[in-house]
């Protein structure tokens, strides 16, 4: 897949640090994000992959290093500031994050209406498509209380979706989900990518998912970016600690 | 650590908290003046500080103005002077009792209600997702809820003075034998328009405390269910102290430009 898209940079992130209680979890994290593909980022759970995904939506400043999207450096942006960009971007929650005073169909039409679209019919034309899409058509006047935990998360994907966004960002979109319905995210995941062309970064441990939706494979270990470089590289590597991560080994005895 | 010590960090913290205070007054007045106002959440808002509030309030203001009532006669009847009941509790309720007893019972019902709202949005990252959309949570959530308290508290501080007010009329009149004209007219020419504004403003000025408070305490709630609960309790005490320190306050201003009695 990796040789289709253009090797124009969407997001360029160099020597970012970040401290969280005293506690340093990125050491100079660096990597670059080209338009249209589609990044894994694995890592060790607690290891600053979410940490780091917040950062791009500027749901966290960094103590220090830059973050360039679409060439504009947004670490130093304020709140206020940072509203257009994310409005280009789309994030998927861990756990959906959807509003649960609000149904299906107000939380998927949210940010048409936050972003002054009035015309009702044009609302629900939107938010039926990026239902269709999410594979939950008809759904709408479900509250978010009364849904699994795969559909809360489709939910949210067709919320972060209806505004159509230059960029995603997952963070675990497969954790805690069967097999099944981890699946159908990732081809979802996938289905996007190709329809849409749009770049997306994946934070994930989930081996399986990684492998059938990345271009680029990203290991993000004690801070900083340890491994970077296609599937296939990442496979055929003889690192012990991506080996370990890989096949999951954690060398304790029982 | 020393009493120094303990008492400079407790004075840090504390004028740290005004200056947060300040922040999201300030971020609320930006949104007010640089935003849109979300006019379905105003009246969603209005319903629920206002309209579900009176319930609460007016028993609040009738029982505390006939349990005065029954209090000032039992003291003043020795003296005679019943009919110096209606001012006395009249003009108790329009400048202290109204407002504060008011202010006290929106702050334990709303101001509860408000920090738990938005420290549950915090803490299962609803907050985030609304930044994550372009969506400024200071005027999604606390723009809304700051202007229905401005329109609503000094209704709710007015329902109270009036009941209170109503019922130490009743109490006196028809249980303790005070003549009813001379309990109308000592009322009514002691009581001035000077009143009513002291009411007013200081309802609306502890409808403006809840909401920064309450808002501020569920905007940084953390740590799970542990931290809502602990927000809420917060935003009540921190709120109900607020209105009895700040009040002793705004009587001593207030007073220059609306002095008590003729």
């Amino acid at each position: 897949m990796s040789q289709h898209f253009h090797r124009k940079e969407t997001i360029a992130v160099d020597n970012l640090v970040q401290t969280i209680g005293g506690q340093e979890i990125l050491r100079g994290f660096s990597l670059k994000v080209y338009e249209g593909e589609t990044l894994v980022l694995l890592g060790r759970s607690g290891g600053g992959k979410s940490v780091f995904l917040r950062h791009l939506i500027g749901l966290m400043k960094p103590v220090s290093g830059t973050i360039l999207y679409e060439g504009k450096d947004i670490a130093a942006l304020k709140e206020r500031e940072f509203a257009p960009v994310r409005r280009s971007m789309g994030m998927l929650f861990q756990n959906g994050a959807l509003f649960d005073s609000m149904n299906v169909g107000d939380n998927v039409a949210f940010p048409l209406r936050e972003h002054g679209v009035t015309d009702e019919a044009l609302v629900r034309g939107k938010v039926e498509e990026a239902l269709d899409m999410v594979d939950l058509a008809g759904q709408q006047h479900k509250m978010p209380v009364n849904l699994s935990g795969g559909m809360r998360k489709r939910v949210a994907l067709a919320r972060a979706l209806v505004s159509q966004p230059r960029c995603m960002l997952y963070d675990e979109p497969t954790a805690g989900l069967d097999p099944i319905v981890a699946d159908s995210i990732d081809v979802l995941i996938r289905r996007l990518q190709r329809k849409l062309g749009v770049t997306s970064i994946v934070v994930t441990h989930d081996m399986k998912s990684a492998f059938s939706i990345a271009d680029h494979v990203a290991l993000l270990h004690q801070g900083q970016c340890y491994f970077y470089g296609t599937c296939d590289q990442l496979r055929e590597s003889t690192d012990p600690v991506i080996v370990d991560f890989v096949e999951g080994r954690s060398h304790e005895t029982p | 650590m020393s009493l120094v010590q303990t008492l400079g960090h407790w004075l840090v913290s504390f004028t740290r908290y005004l200056g947060d205070l300040a922040l999201l007054a300030g971020e609320t007045i930006h949104g007010i003046t640089h935003g849109h106002v979300r006019v379905r959440l105003l009246v969603q808002q209005i319903y629920e500080v206002g309209y579900r509030s009176q319930l609460v309030v007016l028993i609040t203001g009738a029982f505390t103005g006939a349990v005065f009532a029954t209090q000032t006669f039992f003291q003043f009847h020795r003296l005679q002077m019943d009919t110096a009941v209606g001012p006395v509790v009249s003009v108790s309720m329009f400048r202290e009792l109204g407002p504060v007893l008011c202010g006290l019972m929106v702050a334990g019902r709303v101001g509860a209600a408000m920090s738990a709202e938005l420290g549950t949005m915090k803490v299962t990252e609803q907050i985030d997702a609304l930044r994550g959309l372009g969506v400024h949570p200071v005027d999604y959530l606390v723009v809304p809820r700051f202007l229905a308290m401005l329109i609503s508290m000094p209704l709710l501080t007015m329902e109270c003075i009036t009941v209170g007010i109503f019922a130490a009329y009743l109490v006196a009149t028809q249980v303790l034998g005070v003549s009813e004209v001379y309990y109308l007219d000592n009322m009514l020419y002691f009581t001035g328009s000077r009143d009513v504004a002291m009411g007013l403003i200081k309802g609306m000025f502890f409808g403006i405390l809840i909401v920064f408070v309450s808002c501020h305490q569920g905007l940084n709630a953390r740590e799970g269910a542990v931290g809502v609960g602990r927000a809420t309790t917060e935003a009540v005490v921190i709120g109900s102290l607020f209105i009895l320190v700040v009040n002793f306050f705004l009587t001593m201003t207030l007073n220059i430009f609306f002095p008590a009695g003729k």
